[in-house]
């Protein structure tokens, strides 16, 4: 292979890379960034938003979008309603938060074992191979990035320019002061939860034809989120692209020369000279330069 | 046993020391303070009790179950060397499975290497103490004097016991193995020797019930020497780090190199517990520096009550101890119950199971508990 070549392959995995470190950790990012609850149970639901992917598309015959939107859909109202019975009680607790949901993944892993059984019948990957410039891809995978980014995009419309978003952020940045304007803060953190969850599923359903779905599938992204998420920092659109991309590139650099594992290994090491260097996350260290 | 020599009726004044019992008295002030539960002569006489009955519990059941038991005590290292970092320093650390997995693996690198050289694993001993401690102190190092806190310091540790579970299950084949110890890739490394102590013939090797015997034993140690450390002048200067790190460094102490110590300590603890679970099994494999793994530690403290060494005691061997139970019932369900378990103590006992009780028992009582002190 060319020079050329090579980096033409390598940047086609940092693209893909960064469609799927953006879809695991955006969700999480919209939670622990603007509400501070550490969620363990954040691969779980991803998991759900895959199986009721999985399950709308094998059962009901939904056509791939339908079937990802309902898997967005039943992650958002697990999440509702765990954030009503449990989670609310443990805003401000962060270590508390992190146990609770701890437990609640443990629960979501055995229940989805025990109603499904040990592998759910997966789904056939989309449109096929890729390829140009002499670089072969899959087309999919293109296509989960370039959703991943116009979710990016929505959730930046979102929180910039609804009522809800405006509402969100002052609560986020001061609750009282956003009570004693007259903010509903309960709601405001109910739905900042439905929304993170609904997002996540949809990364679940997103991720659905390319993995094997089993109950443990969410455990496989759960780490690359919280290293996306911590690395990016406070702001949660900036900091989630710029980590992602930062992160996918250098990942796929280690995976590319020396393999996947590697590639996991290059990734943390990298996330840890990061947060040492700029302990406040990327984010804060380009406001503050600005 | 100074319960017995007592008086009960000026049982309510435990706090002072009669002249009856003013030597014993003086033999566990060491051990007594504010950080810890459990100072009386009634304390005591439990704790003794209890000592009693887990050094005469090989008698009344069989090896199985001694093995099982072992395993239990084994897990309470890596739940003191979180409680020390953690519950008194505030430090949180999401990676004491590193020590713990680098302790197992130097001890087994090194046992199985100079096992038949001098008969005995002395020095494999001390390796798998010191070198993760060493491993502590440089990571340490890294975070708290660059000022890493809070958060950032779960997810460096946490992503050091991930990155050392990769590279260890990468080390599968021939050009992996030190010595003739192979470490095996994921699959593990085997033929980890058991503790053996002492040199050439005289050497004695720990099996079975014996291990258990140096597993309680090593662990009462411990547990006395960290109560004497909690308490002593240096453990307040832990306990006011993790109160208010401005303050105590306006009164002069250099909190990063005490955070830093105290890391140190942990690491070397943590790497005790994972000599002893390697010796235990004669293996050790990867996953045990995972997340999952490294995560268990955290919930068992949480649990029992992180301020408290007895509460890591209590925690780590109540919920291995149940896990097993449950597994043995009914495995379809242990981990939900487990789940369940969880979320119930922290919604509601959220400072941790023996506080709570601690709390409840004074405020109905209006005597301490187990002669804390009430402040």
């Amino acid at each position: 292979m060319t020079i050329g070549a090579t980096v033409l392959d390598w940047l086609s995995i940092v693209f893909a890379n960064l469609g799927v470190l953006i879809l695991a950790a955006l969700g999480l990012a919209i939670i622990f960034g603007m509400m501070g609850i550490i969620n363990l149970a954040h691969g779980e639901f991803i998991m759900v938003g895959a199986y009721a992917t999985a399950i709308s598309y094998h059962e009901l015959s939904a056509p791939l979008p339908a079937a990802i939107l309902i898997g967005g859909v039943a992650s958002g109202v697990l999440g509702l309603a765990l954030e009503r019975l449990i989670i609310r009680h443990l805003y401000e607790r962060l270590i508390d938060s992190m146990v609770a949901t701890w437990g609640i993944s443990l629960i979501l892993i055995q229940a989805a074992l025990l109603v499904f059984g040990a592998r759910y019948p997966g789904m056939p990957t989309p449109f096929g191979p890729l390829q140009i410039a002499g670089v072969s891809t899959s087309m999919y995978s293109v296509v989960m990035t370039m959703t991943a980014l116009a979710l990016l995009g929505v959730v930046y419309l979102v929180f910039q320019y609804t009522d809800y978003g405006l509402k969100a952020r002052a609560t986020m940045q001061n609750d009282d002061m956003a009570r004693s304007l007259g903010v509903d803060t309960d709601h405001i953190y109910m739905g900042t939860f439905f929304f993170g969850s609904f997002i996540t599923g949809i990364a679940g359903g997103l991720f659905a034809p390319t993995v094997s779905i089993v109950p443990t599938l969410g455990t496989g992204f759960i780490i690359e989120a919280f290293v996306t998420v911590i690395v990016g920092g406070t702001n949660v659109i900036v900091g989630t692209f710029v980590s992602a991309l930062s992160l996918s590139a250098i990942r796929s650099l280690g995976a590319q020369l020396f393999g996947t594992l590697v590639g996991r290994v290059v990734l943390l090491v990298t996330a840890i000279v990061i947060i040492r260097l700029l302990p406040q996350g990327i984010t804060t260290y380009l406001e503050e330069r600005s | 046993m100074s319960g017995n020599e007592r008086d009960p009726v000026i049982d309510e004044t435990a706090d002072q020391p009669s002249p009856a019992d003013g030597r014993l008295q003086s033999l566990v002030d060491p051990f007594e303070g504010p950080h810890t539960v459990g100072n009386s002569p009634k304390f005591w006489a439990g704790f003794a009790a209890i000592l009693l009955l887990v050094l005469a519990y090989p008698l009344f059941t069989n090896e199985y179950r001694v093995l099982v038991t072992t395993g239990f005590f084994i897990w309470i290292f890596l739940a003191l060397s979180l409680s020390v970092i953690w519950g008194f320093t505030g430090i949180f650390s999401f990676g004491q499975t590193s020590f713990f997995g680098l302790g197992g693996y130097i001890f087994g690198v090194v046992g199985i290497n100079l096992i038949d050289v001098t008969g005995g694993t002395n020095l494999a001993l001390l390796a798998g103490i010191f070198l993760p401690a060493a491993f502590a102190a440089i990571l340490g190092y890294f975070m708290f004097y660059g000022r890493v806190s809070g958060v950032y310091v779960a997810i460096i540790t946490l992503a050091t016991t991930l990155i050392l579970e990769l590279l260890f299950s990468r080390t599968a084949g021939q050009q992996y193995t030190i010595g003739e110890a192979a470490l095996g890739g994921y699959n593990g490394m085997t033929g980890i020797p058991s503790i053996t102590l002492g040199f050439g013939s005289t050497a004695v090797a720990f099996e079975g019930v014996s291990m258990y015997y140096l597993v309680v034993v090593v662990l009462v140690v411990l547990y006395l020497c960290l109560r004497y450390l909690v308490n002593s002048d240096y453990g307040h200067v832990m306990v006011a780090t993790r109160e208010d790190e401005d303050r105590t460094e306006m009164f002069g102490y250099d909190i990063r190199f005490v955070k830093l110590q105290v890391f140190t300590l942990s690491g070397a603890i943590g790497g005790l517990g994972g000599v002893l679970y390697a010796a235990q099994g004669n293996f050790i494999s990867p996953p045990i520096m995972g997340l999952a793994f490294a995560a268990l530690p955290v919930i068992w403290i949480t649990v029992g009550g992180r301020a408290t060494l007895l509460g890591a005691i209590i925690g780590t061997f109540g919920l291995r101890y149940l896990d097993d139970y449950l597994a043995g019932v009914s495995s379809e369900f242990s981990t939900i119950v487990m789940g369940l378990i969880l979320l119930a103590v922290v919604l509601f006992f959220p400072l941790g199971i023996i506080p709570t009780v601690k709390n409840s028992w004074e405020n109905s009582f209006d005597i301490p508990f187990l002669g804390g002190d009430n402040s």
